[in-house]
């Protein structure tokens, strides 16, 4: 019988370690020289006991059957077991995103909201522009009957600019904590926000009420007027900044949560590193995420392929920065890399790229139910209604289709338990269907997890307490 | 677990379990800790020795062969083989494998 090294990633660390990531079981080992030596010897199918006597190690018997026994050699041609197709539906919802308006202030020129790749038919009859309190009230209703047994829900509110639709955000907030309490529930709130509107009575009811706030900003002044401008063509930065400092210095004294900054990369943004240095050195963000943007070729602003490498590369070089903080005991803002360290020392293994349609669902300003926010308005998305619930039937057939399991263009890639063929409307944008996976961006997300995981190895080889901060029960 | 370091949690789940089952598995593949025996067996409400339950030999020890060494050296017991105590101390020193060469434990005439 011939065995052979599963699917994985090899990384080493500064001091030559090898350390492997499994994709079957996403578990991450540091392997020594010998089993190093051994999960290379059957890269291809090879037999045992000739790859053990031209090895002619004693100790190779020993290792081998470490590897085996980790699940990382395995007998060739094994069949993995078979993963449950679902988790048992209905599934309990987590987390509602409410777009309480579908009306924005600014006119960002790469918008998929309102730009070329919006999902509504163009003929179609716009929703209402502003959610009522009424439906915002029904859709915790729904939110906190369809739970489950879950203790701890989020509802977060979205746009368009969220904030012009602030009344309702006051409504559905004093509606929700007083059915919290008498569901015995808790219920967080956050906001993504382009923060113009963000006046001290705004920022003084969400810190009072511990928002997750986070604000859509694509850096210092040069970086933001690029894109995110008012239709007059006009830059926002100048109205953002302030209010921001604002916002930053009342939270910080009210102790409320971190305040996270989300950039959108185009072709031409500028250096990753000096926009992570501005948004938190500067204006005081806590955490910084970088989100490629998402257009369907040919658009201008979209990233071509050479753009990818780039961000790669300007990844790295912040990787780079997180590492020496982390290796110093400080913490680091860096969004992307965090989420992914988390997802990488938990052994995070997906069968679908999010909890769309899962544990989370969007809300039209009339109340329809879709996947997430991004899909709202879509009727072909549709999944139902906050007044009627979701149509179940409809959310199976989808979730089944996701799987990973049907994307068979991911069974060669040992990304596949992160990514999981990646975002729904990316896919949908990009490729026609929702349900199919992201090809155009593989190697960036490849690049990106090689990244994480030699950040993981040397971390880990300096200070493995680091990690103690992204534990799970 | 020499050669391998589990590090994520999800490594340090599987190989908890490996370390679980490799300890499972010694038991079979050394010989097994001596029985405790009380003081004469019948106390011990097995279903018998000579035959089992349903009248026949199938849930005998197996190899039913061990009977004899059990009732012989461990455990006394008159009724179905030669008292090793005092009258035949050498009944079985012709058979050194019991699985093999339990033919040639001879009857005896007592």
């Amino acid at each position: 019988m011939k065995l052979r090294t599963g699917l994985h990633h090899r990384v080493t660390d500064d001091r030559g370690n090898a350390y492997l990531y499994l994709t079957d079981s996403a578990a991450i080992h540091a392997v020594d020289a010998l089993a190093d030596r051994l999960a290379a010897a059957f890269l291809e199918p090879a037999d045992p006991v000739t790859v053990l006597r031209e090895l002619g190690e004693p100790e190779a018997e020993a290792a081998l059957r470490d590897l085996i026994d980790l699940g990382i050699v395995r007998p060739d041609g094994e069949t993995s077991p078979p993963r449950a197709a679902l988790p048992p539906m209905p599934f309990p919802l987590a987390t509602l995103v409410l777009n309480v308006t579908n009306k924005c202030n600014l006119s960002c020129t790469y918008c998929y909201e309102y730009g070329a790749d919006k999902l509504t038919a163009a003929n179609a009859p716009a929703g209402r522009a502003m959610m009522l309190p009424e439906t915002a009230k029904q859709s915790i209703d729904f939110l906190i009957r369809s739970s489950g047994e879950r203790s701890v829900l989020t509802i977060t509110f979205f746009g368009g600019e969220t904030l012009l639709n602030f009344q309702t955000i006051i409504a559905a907030v004093d509606y929700a904590e007083a059915e919290a309490l008498r569901h015995q529930k808790r219920i967080h709130f956050s906001l993504t926000t382009n923060a113009t509107l963000l006046t001290d009575e705004v920022i003084k009811f969400l810190v009072a009420h511990r928002f997750g706030i986070t604000i859509s900003i694509d850096g210092d002044e040069k970086e933001q007027d690029r894109h995110r401008r008012y239709k007059s063509g006009k830059g926002s930065f100048a109205d953002i900044e302030p209010r921001i400092r604002t916002l930053i210095a009342t939270n910080r004294r009210e102790r409320g949560r971190p305040i996270g900054a989300r950039v959108t990369l185009t072709h031409d943004a500028g250096s990753v590193l000096d926009t992570y240095r501005y948004l938190t050195d500067d204006l005081g963000f806590e955490e910084v995420g970088f989100a490629p943007v998402t257009a369907a070729p040919g658009r201008g602003y979209e990233l071509s392929p050479g753009a990818y490498d780039r961000m790669l590369s300007e990844f790295a070089t912040l990787t780079e920065d997180f590492v020496t903080a982390a290796i110093a005991g400080r913490a680091h803002g860096f969004a992307n890399l965090n989420d992914l360290l988390r997802e990488l020392h938990q052994g995070i293994q997906k069968a679908h790229p999010c909890g769309a349609g899962l544990g989370l669902l969007g809300v039209s300003t009339e109340g329809e139910l879709a996947l997430c926010h991004r899909f709202v308005e879509s009727k072909s998305h549709a999944v139902g209604t906050v007044q009627k619930g979701v149509d179940e039937s409809i959310r199976t057939a989808f979730l089944e289709q996701a799987h990973i399991d049907r994307k068979t263009d991911c069974k060669t890639c040992f990304a596949r338990p992160l990514c999981a063929g990646g975002c729904y409307h990316e896919a949908h944008v990009r490729h026609g269907d929702a349900r199919k996976a992201n090809l155009h961006a593989c190697d960036w997300i490849r690049g990106h997890v090689d990244q994480g995981l030699k950040a993981y190895a040397r971390i880990m080889a300096h200070d493995p307490k680091f990690f103690a901060r992204y534990e799970s029960q | 677990m020499t050669h391998v370091r589990p590090l994520n949690q999800k490594a340090r789940r599987i190989a908890a379990l490996v370390v679980e089952q490799r300890g499972a598995l010694m038991p079979l593949t050394q010989d097994p800790p001596p029985t405790e025996y009380p003081y004469g067996c019948t106390t011990v409400f097995a279903p018998g020795w000579e035959v089992d339950s349903s009248g026949g030999v199938h849930g005998l020890c197996q190899p039913i062969e061990r009977d004899l060494y059990d009732c012989y050296h461990t455990c006394y017991w008159p009724a179905q083989v030669p008292d090793g105590v005092t009258n035949f101390p050498k009944w079985t020193a012709s058979c050194g494998a019991p699985v093999q060469d339990w033919k040639s434990i001879d009857l005896v005439f007592p």
